[in-house]
Order: C-alpha cells, then sequence, then structure tokens
C-alpha cells in the first residue's frame, strides 16, 4: 500500500490510544493510525485495540456487518478487513462462515449466518473447487456448459443472499493461479484450466452487474502486485489459504473501499498541485518556457501521463481543482498558453493558488464544490504540505506520492480513491456540470438578488418515474446523496424497483435544466403508502444533490409529489427527518415546507416525524417550470 | 543479531498473534506448550517470521519443526545461506 505513508511512531501512538477512554476518541486515532502502509502484524495490533473500543451509536463511523462466505481459509484476513473499513470511515463486524461451508449455511438456513444478520455477504471462492474435475479434453459444448452451470449456481446463491438474507452482494473474481500447460494455447483450448478461469470471471463480472452484486477484481489485483506474494503455494499446501498473510493488508483495503462506496462514501474531487506535480519545475522561478512538460523526454512525459490520468478521470465523473502556492495569474497563463498542457483551466471546477496555507484553500475548495471535505484527494509532491494537511485535515486523502514522476499515476491509480461501483450518463457529464456552477456563480454575483437570479437560470425540471433507463443513476443518488437525504435509508436496485413496483406507491426522479445546461437527474423520491391506514403516504427518502441547492427544486419537486399524490387518492403525507452529522443543511427543510411536526408519533431513534395534510396545500410559487418525461 | 534478538522478535510476533503480552519463547519451547497456538496461528506465525527476516522457509522444515529452538537454528542458516 504505498500511497499510505510509512507508520509514524506506531507502538508509542498505538500505547496512546490504548490508555484513551472516550469510544469516539479513541476509534478516530486508531483510523489515523490505520492511514498508513501497515505490515500484517501492524494491522493485528490495530485490530487487537479496534476489538476492546466499546461500540457506540454515534461514532460517526458507519456500521456495517460483514459475512464472508469462503472457499479458503480466511480467518487471517478478516483483521484486515476491520482495520481497512478504519481508515474508510467504516465499523465493520465480520462473521466467517467455516472453511467450505457456505453453501450449507446458505442452503440450511443455520442460525450463525442468519442471526448474525449481515449488511454484506462475500463470495471468496477458490476455481478449483468449480472447475477441478473438468478433463483437459473437455470440448468446446462441454466447456460452455460448465461454465453456464457455474454462473447459473452461483447466481442462485447470490439470489439466496438479496432474497432471504436481504444483504449486499460481493463476489470475488477467481484467482488464476493455474500453471501453464500449453503455453499460449492455456486460454485457447476450451478444457484449459487458465482459460475456464477467465471464461468464468468475465462471464460473472457481466451478470454481476446486471444484478447489483459489487465485484472485487483480486485477479486483476494479484496480477498487479505478483502472484507470488498473492498466492503463496507454500501456504496454500499447509493451511489453504488461497491468500497469503503479508497480503493481508492489501485485501483488506480492496475489501472496505467497495464496502465504502457502497455506503456511499466515495471521493469526489482530484485536488492538484501545480510546480513538481502538473509539471517539473517552479513556475515561478523558472517560467512559462522552463518547465518541464510534454513529450521529448521521459520526465516531461510522466508529468503529461498525469495531466491525462487527471483528465480520464474527469471525463468519468471526477471533479478537478488546483489548490497551489503560486501567483494566480502565471499559473492561469501557463494552463492557458502553454503548448503541451493537456488540462486547460476550464477543466478545473475550483482553482486556489495564491499565498494562503493549504489546509485553508482546500476548506475554500471544499466549501465552493459543496462537498464535504473527506471528498477530497489532495495530491502534492512536497512531503512538507502533505503532512500538513494530514495532521490539519485527517479526512482529506493524501496519497504518499513517490519522488519519481514516473510512478505518479501508479500511485493515484493503486489507491483507489474513485473505485465505483456504477458509470452512468451522469457520471460522464459530472465534471462538466461543476464548471457550469462557477458561470452560474458569475450570475449570481452580476444579478440582483435572489429572485432575480433564479428568473434568469430559466430553470425548467423533468420529471417521471423510475425506469429500466435510469435506475442505476437512481439507485446511484439515493446511495450516494449524503447532505440532502431525508432518512438516510439506503437502497439497493431491487429495492427501488420493489418500490416502484407496489400498488399505490409513487417513485419520482427529477432533473434540473438552466441556460447553461443540464444538471442531470438530481432527486429522488420514494413514497409508499401506509400501513397504518389508507389515504396516507409515508415519504421513505428524499435525496437531492447538492449541486442544486438553493435552486427551490424541493419546493418545485414537492407540488409534483402532491398533485400524484392527489391523483392517487391520498390525503395526508407523512415524512420523516432522521438526524445525521452530515444532513444538517436540510434540518428544517419539511418545517420550511409547511409540514407539521408530529410529537406523538416520534420514536427513540432521534428522527422528528412531520405531517402534511394535502387537501389545502397550495402549490409553492418557484421560478421553474414543468416538463414530464417518460424516462 | 544474537540468538536472544531472534528469540524476542518471535515472542513478539507471538505476543501479537495471540493477543497474549505473557509469551516467552525459549529454545526448548513447543506448539504444546503455549495456549492457543494452533496450527492456523503457526502458520500465521511462520508468515510473518518469514516477512521479519526476510527469508523463505522449506515447507518440509515448517513440518517438522519441533521446538523454537529449531526454529532459530533454520532462521540462522538460511540468513547465513
Amino acid at each position: 500500500m504505498k500511497w499510505l505513508p510509512p507508520p509514524h511512531e506506531f507502538h508509542a501512538r498505538l500505547t496512546a490510544i490504548q490508555a484513551i477512554d472516550k469510544p469516539h476518541y479513541r476509534l478516530r486515532e486508531l483510523a489515523a493510525l490505520a492511514t498508513a502502509n501497515l505490515s500484517f502484524l501492524e494491522t493485528l495490533q490495530i485490530d487487537a485495540a479496534l476489538a476492546q473500543t466499546a461500540q457506540v451509536a454515534d461514532s460517526g463511523f458507519d456500521k456495517v456487518r460483514l459475512a464472508v462466505l469462503a472457499g479458503s481459509t480466511m480467518d487471517h484476513l478478516l483483521p484486515s478487513i476491520r482495520v481497512a473499513g478504519l481508515r474508510r470511515g467504516l465499523c465493520i463486524e465480520t462473521y466467517a462462515a467455516g472453511y467450505r461451508q457456505y453453501r450449507q449455511e446458505l442452503l440450511a438456513q443455520t442460525a450463525g449466518l442468519r442471526d448474525f444478520k449481515p449488511d454484506v455477504v462475500l463470495f471468496n471462492l477458490v476455481a478449483s473447487e468449480f472447475i477441478g474435475a473438468t478433463p483437459i479434453t473437455a470440448s468446446s459444448e462441454e466447456s460452455d456448459h460448465l461454465v453456464e452451470a457455474i454462473a447459473k449456481d452461483l447466481q442462485s446463491m447470490w439470489n439466496l443472499v438479496k432474497d432471504e438474507l436481504g444483504a449486499t452482494v460481493v463476489h470475488q473474481s477467481f484467482l488464476d493461479t493455474e500453471p501453464a500447460l500449453f503455453g499460449g494455447l492455456d486460454v485457447i483450448v476450451p478444457g484449459a484450466p487458465a482459460r475456464l478461469v477467465t471464461r468464468l470471471n468475465s462471464t460473472l463480472a457481466d451478470i454481476a452487474f446486471r444484478q447489483g452484486v459489487l465485484w472485487l477484481d483480486v485477479n486483476r489485483a494479484s496480477a498487479r502486485y505478483g502472484q507470488d506474494a498473492w498466492f503463496d503455494v507454500g501456504r496454500w499446501l499447509q493451511a489453504k489459504m488461497e491468500i497469503a498473510p503479508q497480503v493481508a493488508p492489501l485485501y483488506g483495503d480492496l475489501v472496505a473501499r467497495l464496502i465504502a462506496v457502497a455506503r456511499g462514501k466515495s471521493k469526489k474531487c482530484l485536488v492538484l498541485d501545480l510546480d513538481n506535480t502538473l509539471w517539473g519545475g517552479v513556475i515561478g522561478d523558472d517560467g512559462i518556457e522552463g518547465i518541464i512538460l510534454g513529450n521529448g523526454t521521459g520526465v516531461g512525459e510522466a508529468y503529461l501521463a498525469l495531466q491525462r490520468y487527471a483528465k480520464t478521470l474527469k471525463d468519468r465523473g471526477v471533479i478537478l481543482a488546483v489548490c497551489s502556492k503560486n501567483d494566480p495569474s502565471i499559473a492561469e497563463t501557463a494552463l492557458r498558453t502553454h503548448p503541451e498542457m493537456l488540462l486547460k483551466h476550464s477543466d478545473f471546477a475550483a482553482f486556489a493558488v495564491n499565498w494562503n496555507d493549504k489546509p485553508s484553500n482546500l476548506q475554500a475548495i471544499a466549501h465552493r464544490l459543496n462537498i464535504g471535505l473527506e471528498s477530497l484527494v489532495f495530491v502534492d509532491d512536497n512531503p512538507a504540505e502533505r503532512a500538513h494537511v494530514r495532521a490539519t485535515l485527517p479526512m482529506v486523502a493524501v496519497p504518499e506520492l513517490p519522488d519519481d514522476p514516473a510512478h505518479f499515476v501508479r500511485c493515484i491509480a493503486d489507491a483507489g480513491y474513485f473505485e465505483s461501483v456504477s458509470f452512468t450518463k451522469e457520471d460522464a457529464e459530472r465534471a462538466d456540470q461543476y464548471t457550469a456552477n462557477k458561470k452560474r456563480d458569475a450570475l449570481q454575483s452580476a444579478a440582483g438578488g435572489i429572485d432575480d437570479f433564479l428568473q434568469r437560470l430559466e430553470m425548467f425540471v423533468e420529471y417521471g418515474p423510475v425506469t429500466s433507463l435510469n435506475i442505476a443513476r437512481v439507485t446511484q443518488l439515493i446511495n450516494k446523496t449524503n447532505q440532502f437525504n431525508t432518512t438516510t435509508v439506503r437502497l439497493a436496485e431491487n429495492d427501488v424497483s420493489a418500490f416502484a413496483a407496489l400498488p399505490g406507491s409513487i417513485v419520482l426522479q427529477f432533473r434540473l435544466i438552466d441556460r447553461f445546461g443540464d444538471n442531470g437527474l438530481v432527486s429522488v423520491m420514494i413514497v409508499a403508502p401506509a400501513t397504518s391506514g389508507a389515504g396516507t403516504l409515508d415519504l421513505i427518502n428524499w435525496v437531492m444533490s447538492c449541486r442544486v441547492f438553493g435552486r427551490q427544486l424541493e419546493e418545485e419537486a414537492l407540488n409534483i409529489l402532491v398533485r400524484a399524490a392527489r391523483i392517487n387518492g391520498a390525503q395526508t403525507l407523512r415524512a420523516a427527518f432522521k438526524p445525521t452529522d452530515k444532513n444538517a443543511v436540510i434540518r428544517d427543510l419539511f418545517a420550511r415546507l409547511g409540514f407539521a411536526r408530529d410529537a406523538m408519533a416520534e420514536k427513540p431513534d432521534g428522527a422528528s416525524e412531520w405531517v402534511l395534510a394535502l387537501d389545502n396545500y397550495v402549490p409553492r410559487r418557484t421560478w421553474i417550470a414543468h416538463r414530464e418525461n417518460a424516462q | 543479531m544474537t540468538d536472544q534478538d531472534i528469540f524476542d522478535a518471535l515472542s513478539q510476533i507471538l505476543r501479537i498473534l495471540l493477543r497474549n503480552e505473557s509469551v516467552v519463547l525459549t529454545a526448548r519451547t513447543t506448539r504444546r506448550d503455549v495456549p492457543g497456538w494452533d496450527s492456523l496461528n503457526y502458520i500465521n506465525f511462520i508468515a510473518a517470521v518469514e516477512g521479519k527476516f526476510g527469508i523463505k522457509f522449506r515447507m518440509a522444515d515448517v513440518e517438522s519443526f519441533e521446538t523454537v529452538g529449531s526454529i532459530v537454528e533454520a532462521i540462522k542458516a538460511r540468513k547465513g545461506a
């Protein structure tokens, strides 16, 4: 895990942590200690301290219950998963089904797995168990049938987990540990084990994606980091460990990053330094002509490679920003005029170039983009700046950039900050939407008042039901949104479909379009008939992207919902607001929208309950026009 | 590195693996002498020792070590080799 800094004063800090009483503080310090390139033994020590830390409800760490169904020995990997969870703001509790007992546990409804009530179930299986009996002479048809049968078998197990346990499924790719038999023909001969493993992995990955099963690609990781380290033959023969103890910390990180994404804890923005990060040299001293960038030298190409990587990240929806101690006009001129500059000034949604300290600038960037500091990744070649940011803003991810710019891209890529479980049209458009926001901000500062600004945006909303075309984005929005999220009920794709199919339910998605462009699908409402009485609807959850805060979309969305609810014959809309450390921005949402607080209905979980009488609802005036859409 | 340094390092590794601060290994200690030192923890121990000393044991050695003393001898032989 070279992107993490080496552990600093490990033993002294661990001893100090063991003396801390307050569980919140202890967890925070353990997470900070875990954010280092730990060895297997250091991981075990943090895990032991974690085990002695009391569980508290409001620790700021998300609790996740992870069950592992394994075809090999797994116990030595569990501590690393828990410790990697700390690094990502998760408190992971684990349950390991007995070695190769997963089928029995799933089918026989044994108490162990069911009583554990997992949120996530990880399938960690070994290829030989499935293909070991296949003769090398198997025909093309026979191997096709085998792959189909295995895929069907695994799907039925995934479905058991989804239907019976209601858990998210993570499936791990099969490791291709087969020794070469023919050579190049190993991937061509139908019955060759290497070909079967490759086909199984690609077939399963496709099915998994369609079914909302998350794919943990350990086979690719093992190829990347070296299979001899990952799969140690001695450990396999002696203890049936398919993944060796020495790579446990890395394996744990791969698992935790996927769970974190599923929990809406993903990084959103790549913040880049300029001098000796985006180009070689110091532009203030060397001048625009003097910096090293571009084709011709290896070093120049290395910086160009980082720019290209950042640009590709932007194309898949990562926001880019600059944080640099520099003269802003020189930096801007370089970005605009240097002939080899691949990233342009307009690629950056925020541009903090000044002489302020970097933590203050990172805070300004987060504020400007309206995202949390924990969504930022800060890339800087200067170890002192990195240390300053890590110490001041521990929630910001700061990769330990290597000395040699040749390895910059690998370092950022290996860290997996931008791990994602879906890729939608909105992702591809997101970075440009943030850039359009810069123009909207400019309009706002030029406009007379808020009404004038909103009017001049020429907004209209497109809304409609959830369909197969938008369900991926709808689900993603529900699970990624932390600020405007009324109940934090997270739903998988099949849950959303289930709500949409429920008689009397209303599931709506909204896009907001204005003169600067389409903001994309930015809000979702899930409404279901109340079990308590006819004529009452429950707002199960309502999420809205922070991109469109302050644009009256919440008012207009409610107008649309009330109209639909009346058509359904409902008289009352009930809503709940469950406070978290992220959603304070909508604390007074329901009061502002005219709901009455229902103290009688409140439960001890801290959520407030709200009621809106639909009969005397007067639609609220906004500057947003409507358009109904089918998708 | 003296023999004692190696014994200390091995004791420290096993303390972490077994979460037991009172573990002290000597030349004559066997797995049966240490509560909780089961076969899985033995393999974890071997992996950690290999990592610590930058060596790899032969599988036959791993399966035939009777005492901690024989592990220390194997470490010295591998380091010297």
